[in-house]
């Protein structure tokens, strides 16, 4: 392993002497010459499952749905590799899932070697699957567990965070605030199971109790309707009357079904956390803090709207391929993998500190942020919870506990 | 805030009035409270409060002493002020949200970084125009210039690169990749050493500049806390080149270095989030800004010890002393 890494720095060392020798008649936009150029090809694609429209207008998905993200990190990558001699291509795909894998052949026979999708888990994996050795694969969307654990596979990296990390994000918070007393509230869906069991584990792991626990039921029909909210404020009291003491209440409702309609409609005026209310997540657009102000302008600048989450994850899987090809010299998918896993990788994503791998399951260490609706409320892992390596290693499943066997 | 220049004028003021301690004027900007704290550096007090304009940030002074450079991030300009009246003068174009700015050793030109734009903008204090705007990487940060004013350093953030730019030619002749997030650059008194900050990858990369290249990268590490809280910004080296303050932001500290060895000697415990500081010229003091606790901590620098602390506005942000 090491060897590996020591012959991929003299390539760092080549490739700066070389831009240094090219570089020698001035100029700022220094280009090295046509053989050492290398090119670092990505593809982004989107799966697009048919999903009803969403509960509130303003989540209606923009078409550019984390391509925009790709756009602004390929940007970034660009400036960098005018410096050095590295040429950063991306494609943008989008697919209905019967087309996925096609278009993935498709990608790879075009010469991509990194895949970043967009997809629920058990599409990441058959895709990843699919790639096999020919690409290393960045999930930027999908929160199963599993994936990080005994789905795991070697040529996948996590991007997107687990739910167990947003759970436990929203957990330490809650127990910080001495709110212990939790009234979950699940959706019907598999997804909405999966996202209340993190809730649940969160509550063993963090001493939180879960003091109700009801399941809403998705029974169909149109997701708005005019004057719909005259039902909503009659629905919601009588489903949440006579819950037993609780000091808040926590919605997991991926499907986005019902969250949105739980703030001030509660029966006990308790906040509303989880998927509605205080919700934690990987980006905001009302994120300022870390220098996050510039890099939100640069991305409105170029792509007219806000920066969603998804459009944060996608960036931050491009821009942890460009720091493994800057910092190696090489455009190799297996050894920008390894120095991407390895103790000297550590890129900045305007989240205070720096983050890196976990080695064990390939899932990118980060902060959680926990937001209202317009601004940052707080920022987890927080202050108080202590890990022997890294704090952010409170947040899913840590390396004793995990269930991921790729020999490493 | 040291160059030579600066260093002569204190030199003539130290002998003109030899056995007293000379008083400086020291300036901090409060990025919340849109404001500047005036302190006295003999009694150490707040001696009048001025408005800086909206989210000031980077600071600096003239050779004279007569003219502070205030960058009014959110105003997007830069704001210069006499030092005589405390009053605005005039504003110079800078670009958008200017955030760290320095002077040429002459005076002139003013170098600034804009983060939203990817430039380094030259400014002429003179004639109030731009001289030029040189493209640099990700959101460009610090800016260091070499005492002899030929070489201008700027680093950029997101890119991680330390810029060496010609300041004839205005072009970049050089790029050092350095650890994550590089927010400053600083150059020795005799321009044989550079100390490039790097907050998020935790380290100081010092590099010979005449070749450039890297010759050690300094690491901190401060029993009970966490790695990821030793966070380098502002470095400042003594005129004799013999030791260097680094301020580690939220690890609330400043680390001493030995600037022959580059190993850290002490770590000096000052308010929270410390970013930016100032030497008086005289090197008696310096002068820290902790941005989450509202104050300067002030560092006896032949003691090594903190003295003092001063409350100031709300988010203490840059410093600079006066030459005289």
């Amino acid at each position: 392993m090491r060897t590996v890494l020591n012959r991929s720095r003299n390539g760092v060392c080549r490739l700066l002497f070389t831009f240094l020798l090219a570089s020698l008649g001035g100029g700022a936009a220094q280009i090295a010459t046509a053989q050492d150029k290398q090119t670092i090809h990505s593809v982004v694609l989107r799966v697009d499952a048919p999903r009803p429209k969403p509960i509130s207008r303003l989540d209606l998905p923009p078409a550019d749905l984390g391509f925009a993200g790709g756009a602004l990190a390929t940007e970034d990558n660009q400036t960098t590799g005018r410096f050095l001699g590295q040429d950063f291509v991306t494609t943008n795909i989008a697919v209905p899932p019967e087309q996925a894998l096609e278009a993935l052949e498709t990608a790879l026979a075009d010469g991509a070697r990194y895949v970043v999708v967009l997809a629920d888990g058990p599409m990441v994996v058959q895709l990843a699957d699919a790639a096999g050795d020919r690409a290393l694969v960045l999930n930027a969307r999908a929160p199963d567990d599993d994936l990080r654990n005994a789905n795991c596979r070697a040529n996948l990296l996590h991007i997107a965070p687990s739910r167990a990390m947003l759970a436990d994000a929203l957990a330490q918070f809650l127990i910080w605030k001495k709110w212990p007393r939790w009234f979950l509230i699940e959706g019907s869906h598999p997804e909405d199971t999966a996202m209340a069991d993190a809730y649940r584990r969160a509550a063993r792991k963090f001493g939180g109790k879960l003091a109700e626990e009801r399941v809403f039921e998705d029974t169909g029909g149109s997701r708005r309707t005019d004057t719909g909210h005259v039902q909503v404020q009659k629905q919601i009291p009588v489903f949440t009357q006579r819950a037993s003491k609780h000091d808040v209440v926590i919605a997991a409702d991926e499907a986005d079904v019902f969250a949105a309609y739980l703030p001030y409609h509660t029966w006990e005026a308790r906040p509303v956390a989880g998927s509605a209310g205080l919700r934690p997540t990987t980006w905001h657009p009302a994120q300022e803090a870390w220098g996050a102000t510039q890099f939100q302008r640069r991305f409105e600048k170029l792509n007219g709207r806000f920066l969603r989450p998804e459009d944060y994850q996608v960036w931050l899987a491009l821009r942890v391929l460009s720091e493994g090809a800057t910092r190696t010299g090489s455009d190799q998918p297996d050894v920008l993998s390894e120095y991407i896993l390895g103790d000297d990788f550590e890129i900045a994503a305007f989240k205070g500190e720096k983050l890196t791998f976990r080695p064990w399951n390939g899932q990118i260490r980060q902060p959680i942020l926990l937001v209202g609706s317009r601004v940052l409320v707080s920022v987890s892992p927080q202050d108080e919870y202590l890990h022997r390596v890294s704090k952010l290693d409170t947040l899913g499943y840590d390396e004793p506990e995990s269930a991921c066997d790729l020999g490493r | 805030m040291s160059h030579p220049l600066i260093r002569a004028a204190c030199l003539a003021t130290c002998l003109a009035a030899p056995g007293v301690a000379p008083a400086y004027t020291v300036y901090v900007t409060n990025e919340k409270d849109n404001t500047v704290s005036v302190l006295d550096s003999d009694t150490l007090e707040v001696t009048a409060t001025f408005d800086g304009g909206q989210r000031p940030r980077g600071i600096t002074i003239s050779p004279d002493g007569a003219s502070l450079f205030v960058c009014a991030s959110d105003d997007d300009t830069v704001r210069v002020f006499d030092t005589a009246t405390l009053k605005q003068t005039h504003t110079l174009p800078s670009g958008p949200d200017p955030e760290l700015l320095v002077l040429h050793p002459s005076g002139n030109p003013l170098y600034i970084a804009n983060e939203d734009d990817n430039l380094v903008t030259v400014v002429d204090v003179e004639t109030h125009t731009v001289l030029a705007e040189i493209p640099v990487g990700v959101e460009p940060e610090g800016v260091g210039i070499s005492p002899d004013g030929k070489t201008l350093v700027n680093t950029s953030e997101t890119t991680n690169m330390a810029h060496f730019i010609d300041t004839e030619t205005f072009q970049i002749y050089e790029n050092i990749l350095v650890d994550q997030r590089p927010r400053f650059a600083q150059f020795t008194d005799d321009g044989t050493r550079l100390y490039v900050s790097s907050e998020i990858g935790g380290t100081v990369t010092v590099i010979d500049p005449a070749v450039p290249e890297t010759i050690h990268k300094i690491t901190f590490e401060i029993p009970g806390l966490s790695p990821e809280a030793i966070q380098p910004v502002g470095v400042r080296t003594t005129a004799d080149g013999k030791t260097v303050f680094v301020a580690l932001g939220p690890a609330n500290r400043v680390a001493v270095i030995n600037g022959d060895t580059f190993e850290v000697e002490d770590y000096l415990l000052v308010g929270q989030r410390v970013w930016q500081m100032a030497f008086t010229p005289d090197e008696k003091y310096l002068f820290t800004t902790n941005g989450n606790s509202n104050d300067v901590s002030i560092v006896d620098v032949a003691k090594m010890k903190v003295i003092k602390s001063v409350q100031v506005g709300r988010q203490p942000w840059g410093v600079a002393v006066s030459p005289n």
